[in-house]
């Protein structure tokens, strides 16, 4: 690994030293697909830096870490620029001081690769329009987490607000196994849903975001209701047959009910921050399909 | 037929055996993020298969198409009937429906390094269906708690995904084991009875694949008690399939013939020929670069291409597979399969679509214009490795190998020169190669383009500059190598070849499906395009039997020492040409 710290720097600087750096390690051509800037705090940046780092295996990325420090400061931006971390691509943190702490765009924009997606990642609060933040202008695709807001059930209601094609929601992202085993579910008919309830942990945004999904796609009004957790717990669906059931209560091995055939157990575990933001890096196009649960989200919750 | 008292094989000599052998061939496949290609072709629901029937033989015609029509139609009745799939949602993976896996040949080689693996691998990555089961069929007295063990022991070692106990446990529901022998009809009616049994607890609705990892040999006996417990046919609503492993046969006859025992039982529709080249992503890949990208399809022929080589090499002598391969050859092993699919994907004109039935015809109609050389004395070239150093260490020569006799003619170096006769590659050569014991262990399509029509340079200038090239790397080290003329730095003009890598291999490594997981599912799916027709399995043995025919009467083949690149004769093929091989 080779680390270099810069103080008092500017991104002209920054990204000398990273070509100067990348010739050193006899890899001049660049193999990154994308940008990801992760905006976070000295407290997050941690965790965050880690689990993009990882996502990084399956998207070569450059990642820009932008830390906002102390406002009252004097203005100055350090940088610490890490290269053949175990990772293919680069990662740069950025840690901004003074009043370049409100124009951190001016730091990231030049030091963007030229002519490739750019995606911004809030693991921690974000925006409430990401889209006309100065980050989130930069990119073509904006996560942001509702878990990380103190409340993030209002969180996720408020989301459809500031939506804009390009924005997505980490609390989104949690419900893929789920969503997959359901429509898998439903793959052998099953007839008419007439209603349904999901159960999750108190202040979970994934469960109201999946109720919503599943009555817009059956058309019919699907309740939420509190549970011991951890997270997701349950998903009962009522169909002509009888009833539909996915339930989960140690956060990794659920049962699947269906009338008439045998219970059966399908493993469906959290997963990492670093798998999630894989699955958001593997598609850059708008999700429709995120956009439709918000509006039904907004429109009933 | 054989005879039934024949022993179970240990190691599956039907499977794969030039890398399945291979101490390093762990390497798998990798997804690009930006031009996956493969993974997009998901389920076209047979939009193109009620226009163009598979089938140009009239007699099977109907059947297929008939079978086709049904798949394309529950599927389309399943996506609409299904109110939370929508082709927008990318997020939903394609996952198969309930159904079971049937494994013959679950001792053998390739089923604990790469199947069950890729079995745990599906299920980590959330692909399995709910109550997906595996059966294992084998001669060893064992109950299912034993073919459990053998399954996470081989998870354990060989898995690419970490080992997590819920995904273990919940494929651990759903092992089964039917001890027997294929002439056993007993083994057969308890397997048929443990299917029965298994719809009834797991919910898996009759829907069966079965895999044949064994020798070919035994296909006839496995395929016809599959006849005749009824298991070879799906009731009403859903489906059988049977996956087959290469060798499909060692000639144009053989081939034939096994094909006539499978689909007396199976249609064509139902049968899956495995060739995990096809399942690589990098293979996969040369269809997203020729025909996603506006940049190379221009060049793409006789105008601005010089020649082709595709290449095979391995560094691996032929192990503990001689009762196998003396008689067969590198030329059967690998050209005949992997080689040609390769050319066709590389030398086929764009399909009309990415489904199944629109890829099998262009490959089909590039194999029918191969055209081999005139004077096969000139146009081929042959060898066996003979004692020499190979990395570092002595190795023995083929002939000096146990089990392989001292007279034997087998080659395990095949080099062959062949021409498509086609407007867009007419006079191009292509070059492929293959042979065991070379240097290294890589796999490449070249395409080598023609020299710059006018260089305004002066000679000593460009006197090192040599042809551009385009290099699809398919293993070890995936990825796109471009090789074209560069100034070398410095006050005088003097150009030079560059390489410019784009690898892929090395950054995706840690979570790319492998070329198996990639297959299996396609089968649980039902999702063709990747797998060879038997007509291109045909059309592959007309263009190699001549080949080998002339090569039968030719004596021994040449000698080359272990770790050097082939004999001789494949040099002077080329210098005839006035070309010579890539160093790799």
């Amino acid at each position: 690994m080779t680390s270099f710290m810069l103080s008092g720097t500017n991104a002209s600087k920054i990204s000398s030293h990273l070509t100067h750096l990348r010739h050193q390690m006899g890899a001049p051509a660049i193999g990154m697909v994308l940008t990801l800037v992760v905006v976070c705090d000295e407290s997050n940046q941690y965790d965050a830096t880690r689990a993009a780092t990882d996502a990084a295996r399956e998207h070569p990325s450059r990642i820009l870490v932008v830390i906002n420090r102390d406002p009252e400061e004097a203005n100055r931006l350090d940088a610490e620029l890490r290269i053949g971390e175990s990772t293919p691509g680069e990662v740069v943190l950025l840690r901004l001081y003074g009043e370049l702490t409100r124009h951190a765009d001016s730091v990231v924009s030049p030091l963007l690769l030229p002519d490739t997606p750019v995606v911004a990642w809030w693991p921690g609060p974000c925006p409430e329009v990401p889209s006309k933040d100065p980050i989130g202008q930069l990119a073509q695709r904006r996560i942001t987490d509702a878990r990380a807001d103190t409340d993030s059930v209002a969180a996720i209601v408020g989301r459809s607000r500031g939506y804009v094609a390009g924005d997505t929601d980490m609390a989104w992202t949690r419900l893929t196994p789920w969503r997959s085993l359901l429509a898998a579910a439903f793959d052998q008919p099953v007839g008419r849903v007439g209603g349904g309830l999901v159960e999750a942990a108190a202040g979970n945004a994934s469960g109201p975001l999946l109720a919503a999904w599943l009555s817009r796609r059956v058309g019919v009004p699907i309740g939420v209701a509190e549970s011991g957790g951890p997270g997701l717990t349950a998903v009962r669906l009522n169909t002509d047959e009888g009833e539909v059931s996915v339930t989960r209560t140690d956060a990794r091995l659920a049962t699947l009910r269906r009338p008439g055939q045998p219970d059966r157990h399908v493993a469906l575990a959290r997963r990492h921050t670093s798998e999630l933001l894989a699955e958001e890096l593997r598609r850059l196009d708008p999700d429709e399909i995120y956009a439709e649960a918000l509006q039904q989200l907004a429109a009933t919750g | 037929m054989t005879s039934p008292a024949q022993p179970e094989p240990s190691g599956p000599e039907a499977a794969a055996p030039d890398e399945a052998a291979g101490p390093t061939a762990a390497t798998g496949a990798d997804t690009s993020p930006t031009a996956a290609a493969g993974a997009d072709t998901s389920p076209s629901a047979g939009t193109g298969a009620d226009l163009y029937p598979a089938a140009t033989r009239p007699s099977d015609e109907a059947a297929v198409v008939a079978a086709q029509a049904a798949t394309a139609a529950t599927t389309r009745e399943a996506l609409t009937a299904n109110p939370l799939r929508d082709p927008r949602d990318k997020r939903l993976p394609r996952v198969a429906g309930p159904c079971v896996l049937v494994l013959f040949g679950v001792t053998g080689d390739l089923a604990k390094r790469k199947l069950l693996p890729a079995i745990y691998d599906l299920g980590n990555r959330g692909l399995l269906p709910p109550g997906f089961s595996l059966v294992g069929f084998a001669r060893r007295d064992w109950a299912a708690q034993d073919f459990a063990q053998v399954t996470h022991d081989a998870i354990k070692e060989n898995a690419r995904t970490p080992f997590r106990e819920e995904v273990w446990k919940q494929l651990r529901e759903g092992i089964h084991f039917v001890p027997g022998e294929f002439h056993d009809d007993g083994a057969f009616d308890a397997l048929a009875m443990a299917l029965k049994e298994i719809d009834e607890t797991r919910g898996t609705g009759g829907n069966y694949a079965f895999y044949l990892s064994v020798p070919p040999k035994f296909f006839p006996l496995v395929v016809q008690q599959l006849k005749r417990t009824g298991l070879a046919n799906a009731p009403h609503g859903a489906w059988r399939r049977v996956v087959i492993e290469k060798p499909f046969g060692h000639d144009l006859a053989s081939a034939q013939e096994l094909n006539e025992i499978t689909s007396a039982v199976f249609p064509e529709s139902s049968v899956f020929r495995i060739d995990h080249y096809l399942g690589k992503e990098t293979v996969q890949n040369i269809m997203a670069l020729r025909f996603a990208n506006n940049l190379f399809e221009p060049i793409w022929n006789r105008s601005y291409v010089d020649h082709v080589q595709i290449t095979m090499a391995e560094d691996i002598g032929i192990g503990g597979r001689a009762g196998y391969y003396d008689g067969i050859g590198a030329a059967r092993d690998v050209i005949q399969n992997h080689l040609l699919q390769l050319l066709a994907l590389v030398g086929m004109e764009d399909p009309t679509s990415f489904d199944a039935d629109a890829l099998r015809r262009e490959k089909e109609k590039v194999l029918k214009a191969v055209r081999l050389p005139q004077d096969l004395s000139l146009g081929t070239a042959r060898g066996a490795y003979t004692a020499g150093w190979q990395g570092g260490e002595p190795v023995v020569g083929y002939l000096e190998e146990e089990g392989i006799p001292a007279d034997s003619i087998t080659e395990t170096y095949a080099a062959i020169k062949l021409e498509i006769a086609n407007r867009r590659w007419a006079g191009v050569p292509f070059y492929l190669r293959t042979g065991k014991r070379l240097g290294r262990r890589v796999t490449e399509v070249a395409v080598v383009f023609q020299r710059a029509p006018h260089l305004p340079f002066s000679k000593t200038d460009t006197e090192i500059l040599g042809q551009n090239a385009l290099v699809i790397r398919v293993q070890p080290d995936e990825g796109i190598t471009v090789r074209f003329g560069s100034k070398v730095p410095g006050t005088a003009m003097e150009v030079r070849d560059v390489s410019m890598d784009f690898a892929y291999g090395e950054s995706f490594m840690e979570s790319s499906p492998e070329a198996y997981e990639r297959l299996l599912l396609d089968v649980l799916i039902g999702d063709p395009p990747l797998f060879p027709h038997q007509r291109e399995v045909e059309l592959s043995w007309r263009i190699l039997d001549p080949i080998e025919e002339f090569w039968a009467t030719q004596g021994q083949p040449e000698g080359y020492p272990a770790g050097t690149w082939g004999p001789p004769s494949a040099d002077a093929m080329m210098a005839r040409d006035g070309r010579v091989w890539r160093r790799l």
